[in-house]
């Protein structure tokens, strides 16, 4: 291989001025995992609602949760991110698309809504799996107790169901960290577009694409640790997984 | 809000976005489907083999390959082939590889990860009497795996086989990234010359979203088929 690898290239300065090139590729890092983190958080939210609403009895309900998931499921995010940033705008009234064109981090609120948006479907999957991997008797018993409907929810489906499918719901977590990267078509400077302004900046593809992969590979650690350890703190008694 | 909309643009870029676009998309699709399943199939049966350091390597892979995100996946392999290439053939400089070799070979091996898991699942659903049967009756390892094990493997883990397959279909488009022409590249570069962000990105995530809702809807009537026989 004739490629000149210099790994000293992060000790020297960017041409943004803002550091070195290591500074511009930690600054996509946090960028990463706060579009990761709002992102996640729109996610868990929209997706236990539309959850719930699949497993209610109401069938307007379960439908409108279907619907919901099948139109965030069957469009790559890509397209999605393009609907919200270019589309968007130009189909509200005027004023309100000129005030969405000009705020300012759109790419990151537009990244943030969208793939949370995207992720809330698959969220959304997982707790309806949850619900319905319950024991029947479950909701029979907390209704013979004259738990009303929230109630049921409130205090015995949610809290067992959300801990039934927390080990799928790591994956889904990686999987919105991951997919933050797909904002980079949208400008959004989070480390993959960091370490690709870094190689097109130095030319050093190799050096820029490996420090990415090692930042991720360490974020998916520590994810990974974390989630376990919760796991273990709220582990059900009498389940496999349990103490 | 749709008053001034320019149909004609879809119209008239039809043969470009589906001749061109949606042919590179699909066959994309297809090759890495199915190099992805091969490949998937030989690390889960490396992971399987009970060969320690053939398993921990297999393993390592699925994991690193599981941790990136695609977008990353397809710049390493953008900018690596051509090195590889090079370094295979003993050229004199890093070869140039074409848009479709390049991506296409990104998307086997990332696809390999997650096909692999997938018929690693399949296999380990397969009860333990039937190759213990196969072994009795004198078959080899080679014999058990291709005549036994991997068919009803392949067959119980159509339905999510293909369901990746979706979501692969999704993900080609993300090729976006190396201004390459799939489907969506070419539904941007005529919305990019034409002024018309609105129509084209509108249309391809109708045309995206109706593939993939057909085409899952096919995949639940075949796992209800599929579900009888067994």
């Amino acid at each position: 291989m004739n490629y000149h690898w210099n790994w000293h290239i992060f000790l020297e300065p960017n041409p943004m001025g803002t550091g070195t090139y290591l500074d511009m590729l930690l600054s996509g890092l946090w960028l990463t995992i706060g579009t990761g983190l709002a992102a996640w958080i729109i996610a868990l939210v929209l997706g236990s609602i539309v959850g719930v609403l699949r497993t209610l009895p109401s069938r307007a309900a379960s439908w409108i949760g279907f619907a919901y998931v099948e139109f965030f499921r069957n469009m790559p995010l890509l397209v999605q991110l393009f609907l919200w940033f270019f589309v968007l705008p130009e189909l509200l009234p005027r004023t309100w698309g000129l005030w969405l064109k000009q705020l300012p981090h759109a790419p990151f609120y537009t990244a943030a809504i969208g793939i949370g948006l995207f992720m809330s479907a698959r969220v959304a999957e997982q707790l309806r799996a949850g619900i319905g991997s319950l024991p029947r008797g479950q909701k029979m018993a907390a209704t013979a107790l004259g738990l009303n409907t929230v109630q049921t929810y409130a205090y015995v489906l949610l809290p067992m169901a959300f801990r039934i499918i927390l080990p799928p719901l790591t994956s889904e977590f990686i999987n919105t960290i991951k997919n933050t990267a797909v904002a980079i078509t949208i400008g959004l400077l989070e480390l993959t577009g960091e370490a690709r302004s870094m190689q097109e900046f130095s030319f050093q593809v190799f050096e820029a694409f490996t420090a990415a992969t090692v930042m991720y590979l360490l974020l998916n650690l520590v994810i990974v640790t974390a989630m376990r350890l919760i796991e273990r703190a709220v582990a059900i008694p009498g389940y496999i997984s349990g103490k | 809000m749709f008053a001034n909309f320019d149909f004609d643009v879809i119209r008239r870029s039809l043969g470009y976005l589906f001749f061109d676009g949606m042919t590179f998309t699909l066959t994309l699709t297809a090759l890495s489907a199915l190099g992805g399943l091969v490949f998937g199939t030989a690390i889960a049966l490396m992971r399987l083999s009970g060969l320690k350091l053939l398993g921990r390597i297999a393993g390592i892979y699925v994991d690193f390959m599981r941790t990136l995100p695609l977008v990353l996946v397809i710049f390493w392999f953008y900018f690596l082939v051509p090195y590889i290439g090079q370094w295979l053939t003993g050229a004199s400089r890093p070869i140039s590889v074409g848009a479709f070799a390049s991506s296409l070979i990104t998307f086997v091996m990332f696809e390999a990860a997650y096909f692999s898991e997938i018929m690693r699942a399949g296999i380990q659903s397969i009860s333990r009497g039937q190759p213990a049967a196969a072994q009795a009756l004198g078959l080899t390892y080679r014999q058990t795996m291709r005549y036994v094990v991997l068919p009803q493997a392949f067959r119980n883990m159509l339905p999510v086989l293909l369901t990746q397959t979706i979501v692969l279909f999704q993900d080609t488009s993300l090729v976006y990234v190396l201004s390459i022409p799939d489907f969506l590249g070419a539904a941007s570069k005529v919305a990019q010359r034409d002024g018309r962000l609105v129509e084209m990105y509108l249309f391809a995530a109708l045309v995206y979203f109706t593939i993939s809702c057909v085409a899952s809807f096919g995949v639940r009537r075949l796992q209800a088929r599929i579900a009888i026989v067994r």
